[in-house]
């Protein structure tokens, strides 16, 4: 295929003529080849190392000498998450002593069969019970509890797991009470 | 006649397809932009958020291992923050030391050895056993590093500096919000976090 003729040198009239001819053609197809190469190469390359930012807001550090009031939050709108380690994810839905019905603690997996169809489930659940209210806005409020053993990745996951389900309220909670930490630990 | 023909369809007229190619490979090589060498590798975790890294006026607080690594964009804005760091400190950086600072990646090392770091080849810094920025209470310079980049860069940009944290996905999480606490010290209640991409159905 790759051929590339150079003058003959010396020969008759005619053959000069028709050298000249073939010549002119030069087979592109190897260099097409590489060209398409490269451009694979750099268009997988700019598209996929481009990273992600994902936006985290976090309420203003509660100052030592400054009390902030509570705020009541009505505990059937509120599910706590807490992280452990070995990607271990327990939930309960309301105070931990007296959980809501069906929102007794339970171990979850992460991902869209485990806490995401869990978080769904009672995002619907809370929602109808603030209309029922009358105060239709109050959507769930999610509480996420990392523990020391967990790692970023399970925190990430979380995090993304209320961006995926749109989760109103939501917050990083660093505080365990010893209850919580048996809790996370002994099962 | 009919053998002529089939000779004639054997080669292709290349040079259209050829041009196109090479306009596209021409603007894929000028769009790309050189992957830096980091000077901590980590395996970040990923997300399935959409909003990308801004290219400006960011500084990037690397996590891995249990070491910090700080890196800065600008160039104006690095080698202010390191006069600011230097005067600091008590740290003495030749003009030669700021420009190379000025260009290299990230960093993880005091500020007394910083100069060291500055004045190596850049292949050898990722193989040098960088201790990470200091960031305990006693001596917290990656807070210090945070303030002047902050304080450079509305000098420079006129633009308040966005931080992301970039942490490695096996980290544990108190490191993380060690960071955390240190830039919420500062007042910092909204940064990024570092991740890259992944579908919903994980």
């Amino acid at each position: 295929m790759a051929e590339l003729n150079t003058g003959d040198g010396g020969g008759g009239k005619d053959k000069k003529v028709r050298s000249k001819k073939q010549n002119s053609k030069v087979d592109l197809t190897a260099m097409v080849d590489l060209a398409f190469l490269l451009i694979t190469f750099f268009m997988l390359t700019t598209t996929l190392s481009k990273p992600k930012a994902m936006e985290l807001g976090l309420p203003d550090k509660e100052k030592p000498n400054e009390k902030t009031a509570n705020i009541k939050v009505d505990e059937n709108r509120t599910m706590t998450i807490m992280l452990g380690d070995n990607n271990k994810l327990v939930r309960y839905v309301g105070l931990l002593a007296t959980p809501v019905a069906g929102g007794a603690p339970k171990q979850f997996t992460y991902g869209k069969d485990g806490i995401r169809k869990e978080l769904i489930s009672r995002k619907a659940s809370v929602l109808a019970y603030s209309t029922a209210k009358g105060k239709p806005k109050n959507g769930m409020i999610v509480i996420i509890k990392p523990s020391k053993k967990s790692n970023y990745r399970n925190l990430i996951d979380i995090l993304d797991e209320m961006g995926i389900v749109e989760v109103p309220t939501y917050a990083i909670v660093n505080e365990f009470s010893p209850e919580e930490t048996k809790l996370l630990e002994g099962k | 006649m009919a053998v002529k023909m089939s000779k004639k369809a054997t080669s292709i007229d290349m040079t259209a397809m050829c041009d196109v190619s090479f306009l596209l490979l021409t603007f894929f090589i000028l769009t790309a932009t050189a992957k830096v060498p980091e000077a901590m590798p980590v395996d970040m975790p990923s997300s399935t958020v959409q909003s990308k890294l801004p290219e400006s006026n960011l500084a990037t607080i690397t996590i891995g291992k249990g070491k910090v690594f700080f890196d800065l964009k600008g160039k104006q804005v690095r080698i202010q923050a390191l006069e600011n760091m230097a005067e600091k400190y008590g740290v003495e950086f030749t003009e030669e030391n700021k420009k190379e600072f000025s260009l290299m990646e990230g960093f993880g090392v005091p500020i007394g050895n910083l100069k060291q770091i500055i004045e190596m080849k850049s292949a050898d810094r990722t193989k040098a056993d960088q201790p990470g920025v200091p960031k305990d209470s006693l001596d917290n310079q990656l807070a210090e590093w945070v303030q002047f980049a902050r304080q450079a860069n509305i000098d420079v940009n006129d633009k308040e500096l966005e931080i992301a944290i970039k942490g490695d996905a096996k980290e544990e999480y108190p490191s993380i919000r060690k960071v955390m606490d240190i830039l919420q010290d500062q007042g910092i209640n909204s940064f990024s976090l570092v991740t890259g991409l992944r579908g919903k159905d994980f």
